[in-house]
């Protein structure tokens, strides 16, 4: 029988059986879906948190506190704090750390800033000079504090997009920060907000003035900025051995700060992200396991409803072969047009969602066209064994059958 | 070996049923022969082992032992493939249930046994063949939209549509009432007329004198042949 006649008879018969056929397909969907809209959300996710990281840029390095046991973990500040100014001045030395080209120490808290009526609470950083560049930020506006203001302890404070535009602040105007008087000279570009966390709600204010007059607590951390891409392992090098030495450690296997570079954070968030798809994905591939194993079963039923006329098939000449790929493209045919409404699915999920829930789906060609194609395999797979069944049949007994 | 002019030479043919215990001998030392553009009557009580005999000068199954030849070819030993091939190519199928698929209309039921070798054409040859049993009328109708007659007519045009050598009638009235049976055999008979081989199996002693021979099978065995 000719592949075009093979398809019209299955389709045919797959009309026969409209609802049994749509519920079948439906399994297939909705798997099919599940796959591409997973998959496509953790896509997005893994997109976001790189361009947040890479947006610092990837000559940054951030000395933390205490000792990791496996390099490359996202941490905060330490157990115990152990950074200190001296290791800032020591690692702003050109003659020990030339591929150092800035530094700047953090300390960080939560504070309310209050201009007029107007209050907004954001995340206020304690730094130096250094910040600017360390971030991989530029000035919108006015000016950022500089080494001068660090030193004299000035009450100035410098202001994200979103921080200003929520108080109504603007240079020169005073805002409050627990009751103490800061006057804003200047407001940085945005950075536009990427995935969690808003870069542009946020204010810095001079490293001295935050310990005497905001939190108190020491460096929490220390950002360092390499000449270049291509030097952040001499830069890494010349850290280590800087602060080694300034907290007289010889053994550097027990150092108690931890540096981290970027391309570290970005492939263990990376990781932590792609794990997540994964399982996403599984789940979703389970589902559609499940629904090629509903093809089956229907292949199944409809070999053994239809068992007098594969008996009649194969009387009037049809060979084994032939009652095989009838049953075989039936199967195939389920899953083929489940997996294209599963994609047509998956697609408008794509589309509502982030329109709809505010959560980003980026969906990509690569597992759009293996979740099509694991679907036919699938009903392929599942198809065999009906066919075979029919394939098998004997005509006489089948003719019987009735 | 077979003569020139025998369609169909069965040489001791035995067939057996089960395994072990529960065996039975539906056929046993059969032999037979049947020249091209005979017709023949195979008659016998219920059980009898009338349906065996048509399986296999069918192809539909295959002998435990013995020899059938068939249009001078050895086909006892054949696989399910060259048998399907044989089948298709030179064996029409008339059956008691008529076994007409009901989804299907007239013309799509006798196109059926086309389907399965490359033929052009189909709808205009399913055309002659329904007008071949007087169902020129009927094309487009489903099975359930036509009487028994009518049916076993269409059923008969499938068993036409391929020009085979042999047309096997299994019971083709046993279903009908005597009108009906009355256009079947007619249609039968003129078929055998315009010289093809037919075998009618019936234990209806009404259908048998429609063709020119009748064989009795009783217990498996042949008992008697009666030229008519
Ligand atoms: N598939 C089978 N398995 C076991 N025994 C069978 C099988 N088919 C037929 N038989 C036995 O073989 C014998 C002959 O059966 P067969 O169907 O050929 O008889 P029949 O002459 O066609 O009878 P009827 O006129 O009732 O149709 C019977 O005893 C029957 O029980
Ligand atoms: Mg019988």
């Amino acid at each position: 029988m000719s592949l075009l006649k093979t398809i019209e008879t299955g389709l045919r018969s797959l009309l026969g059986h409209r609802l049994r056929s749509v519920l079948t397909t439906l399994g297939i969907l909705f798997g099919v879906a599940a796959v591409i809209a997973t998959v496509g959300i953790g896509q997005a996710s893994s997109d976001s948190v790189t361009a947040r990281i890479t947006s610092l840029g990837t000559n940054l390095l951030t000395v933390t506190a205490g000792s990791t046991v496996s390099a490359g973990v996202f941490g905060g500040a330490g157990s115990a704090n152990t950074l200190t100014m001296s290791d800032v001045q020591g690692l702003q030395d050109p003659q020990s750390a030339p591929d150092i080209a800035a530094v700047a120490p953090v300390s960080q808290g939560r504070a309310s800033l209050i201009l007029g009526s107007a209050n907004w609470s954001t995340t206020v950083s304690g730094s130096t000079e250094g910040w600017l560049v360390t971030n991989t930020r530029t000035m919108g506006s006015g000016t950022f504090f500089n080494a001068n203001d660090v030193a004299t302890r000035t009450q100035v404070i410098v202001l994200g997009t979103t921080t200003a535009a929520n108080l109504g602040a603007g240079v020169g105007d005073i805002v409050l920060v627990k009751q103490i008087p800061f006057q804003v000279i200047g407001v940085l570009a945005s950075a536009g907000s990427q995935g969690f966390g808003n870069q542009d709600d946020l204010a810095v204010v001079p490293f001295t003035t935050a310990q005497d007059e905001l939190f108190g607590g020491g460096v929490q951390r220390i950002l360092l900025s390499a000449t270049s891409a291509s030097t952040i392992g001499s830069a890494y090098l010349e850290a280590n051995q800087i602060l080694l030495q300034t907290h007289h450690i010889t053994n550097p296997s027990q150092a108690d700060f931890t540096i981290t570079t970027q391309t570290q954070v970005l492939s263990t968030a990376q990781a932590v992200t792609q794990t997540l798809t994964i399982l996403l994905a599984s789940v979703a591939a389970i589902s559609l396991l499940v629904g090629g194993i509903g093809v089956m079963n229907i292949m199944l039923v409809s070999v053994t409803e239809r068992t007098s006329e594969i008996g009649l098939r194969k009387a009037l000449g049809a060979t084994p072969l032939d009652l095989f790929r009838q049953f075989v493209i039936e199967a195939g045919m389920l899953t083929a047009l489940g997996g294209l409404l599963g994609v047509a699915t998956g697609l408008a999920v794509g589309y509502v969602v982030p329109r709809a829930a505010n959560i980003a789906v980026h969906i990509t060609p690569l597992p759009v066209l293996v979740a099509v194609g694991v679907a036919v395999v699938v009903g392929l797979v599942f198809g065999v064994y009906p066919a075979l069944r029919a394939a098998r049949l004997a005509p006489i007994e089948a003719l019987r059958a009735q | 070996m077979p003569a020139s002019d025998e369609l169909i030479h069965l040489e001791s043919i035995t067939k057996v049923y089960g395994t072990g215990d529960g065996t039975v001998a539906a056929l046993q030392d059969f032999s037979l022969s049947v020249a091209s553009g005979e017709s023949l009557a195979v008659m016998g009580p219920s059980g009898s082992g009338k349906s065996t005999l048509m399986n296999i000068l069918g192809c539909l199954d295959t002998p435990t032992s013995g020899r059938y030849w068939f249009a001078g070819q050895d086909v006892s030993r054949l696989n399910e493939t060259e048998l399907a091939h044989v089948r298709n190519r030179r064996i029409g199928f008339v059956f008691q249930q008529f076994q007409l698929l009901p989804k299907l209309s007239a013309w799509r039921n006798v196109e059926l046994p086309l389907l399965y070798r490359n033929v052009r054409d189909r709808r205009s040859l399913a055309l002659q063949a329904l007008e071949q049993v007087g169902l020129a009328n009927r094309v487009d109708h489903r099975p359930s939209q036509l009487s028994g007659g009518q049916q076993q007519r269409v059923a008969i045009a499938r068993a036409l549509v391929t020009n085979p050598d042999l047309i096997l009638a299994d019971e083709p009235t046993g279903n009908l009432d005597t009108a009906s049976s009355r256009d079947v055999l007619a249609v039968i008979r003129e078929l055998n007329e315009q010289g093809r081989t037919i075998i009618i199996i019936t234990h209806d002693p009404e259908v048998a004198p429609v063709a020119k021979r009748t064989v009795h099978v009783r217990d498996g065995r042949l008992v008697e042949q009666v030229a008519a």
